[in-house]
């Protein structure tokens, strides 16, 4: 579908076809900033992960050598919006309201994994909650959670404005 | 840091130097093509020029979140260095980024933080991310930043 609107229906549509052909992976390239940054989308033994494959543009410290807090903030952000395209029925690109990460551990020079969880999904409002890890799940680098916008849609109706 | 007065030509060749050791330091702010653009006491500013590789929705061009909270990342943490009254490396304990209203796409994107508060172990960060007006922000961000230890002992009696 080639149909493009200010709010992302097009995007939306190309994603929904993902989803109906399992492909997680499709998600992320649609966007240029994930393909930038590495960012993908995995369906690891059964279940949605985001991860941000390591490059060395991502380095925030260059003496630890430590991952840039930003990039972090950005794979957590990602696999938010990720899992809420993946999981609601949302007729538009979720907008972040808020987000606040917290970071627990410097994020070594290695790819770096994460997990959304939606704590709640209302008619307009999505809560998730993300953890980032790296090798150990068991220590997470880092915690975020944040409110975005959504509209789900019902078949055929338009998005409410 | 305070200091004697600085003459305009002076001031863009101190940001000049400065910029490069911080691009050399800090390689994601490299590839951002990220730029401080002021420094005064407690507060920084920077730049992030727009590029077709930080878009977030293809269909409107807006820049995706993420490059945004690695600008106020940076810029907050700058902040806390023009606080500091001796360099100690620090640590972003948390991050909060309020997203007021997209950014325009094709534009830069400035950003403005100040360090209001700084005890032995934690620094105190607000900012906003803005294009013309830093009164109508695109996003607001409030952080906290932990001290190495050595800073607190160094101060201690």
């Amino acid at each position: 579908m080639s149909e493009s609107t200010a709010s992302g229906a097009g995007l939306v549509q190309l994603i929904a076809e993902a989803k109906q052909a399992g492909d997680p992976v499709r998600i992320a390239e649609l966007i240029p900033y994930a393909r930038w940054m590495g960012l993908s989308l995995r369906h690891v033994a059964g279940e949605l992960l985001g991860l941000l494959t390591y490059s060395d543009m991502l380095i925030g410290n260059a003496a630890l050598p430590a991952l840039h807090g930003g990039t972090i903030g950005a794979l957590l952000e990602s696999t938010a919006i990720f899992q809420l395209l993946w999981d609601a029925e949302t007729v538009v690109l979720p907008k972040t309201i808020d987000i606040t990460v917290d970071y627990l551990r410097s994020g070594r020079p290695v790819d770096c994994w994460a997990k959304a969880i939606i704590t709640r999904q209302g008619r307009r409002v999505a809560n998730v909650r993300v953890e980032a890890w790296q090798e150990d799940r068991q220590r997470p680098i880092a915690l975020a959670h944040g409110h975005f916008l959504i509209v789900p849609g019902q078949d055929g109706e338009p998005p409410a404005g | 840091m305070p200091g004697p007065p600085r003459s305009r030509e002076e001031e863009v060749r101190r940001l000049a130097q400065l910029n490069r050791h911080f691009h050399q330091v800090v390689p994601h702010n490299r590839a951002l093509g990220l730029e401080m653009v002021a420094l005064e006491d407690g507060e920084a500013r920077m730049r992030l020029p727009y590029s077709p590789d930080l878009i977030g929705n293809p269909e409107t061009g807006v820049l995706h979140g993420g490059a945004i909270t690695s600008l106020m990342d940076a810029c907050c943490g700058a902040a806390v260095f023009m606080k500091l009254t001796m360099p100690v490396p620090i640590a972003t304990l948390d991050l909060r980024i309020d997203y007021l209203r997209p950014a325009a796409a094709g534009r830069e994107v400035l950003a403005h933080a100040t360090c209001f508060r700084l005890t032995r172990n934690v620094a105190f960060v607000r900012g906003v991310a803005y294009h013309d007006d830093e009164a109508d922000p695109i996003a607001a961000a409030a952080g906290a930043f932990m001290l190495a230890t050595s800073a607190g002992r160094a101060r201690a009696p």
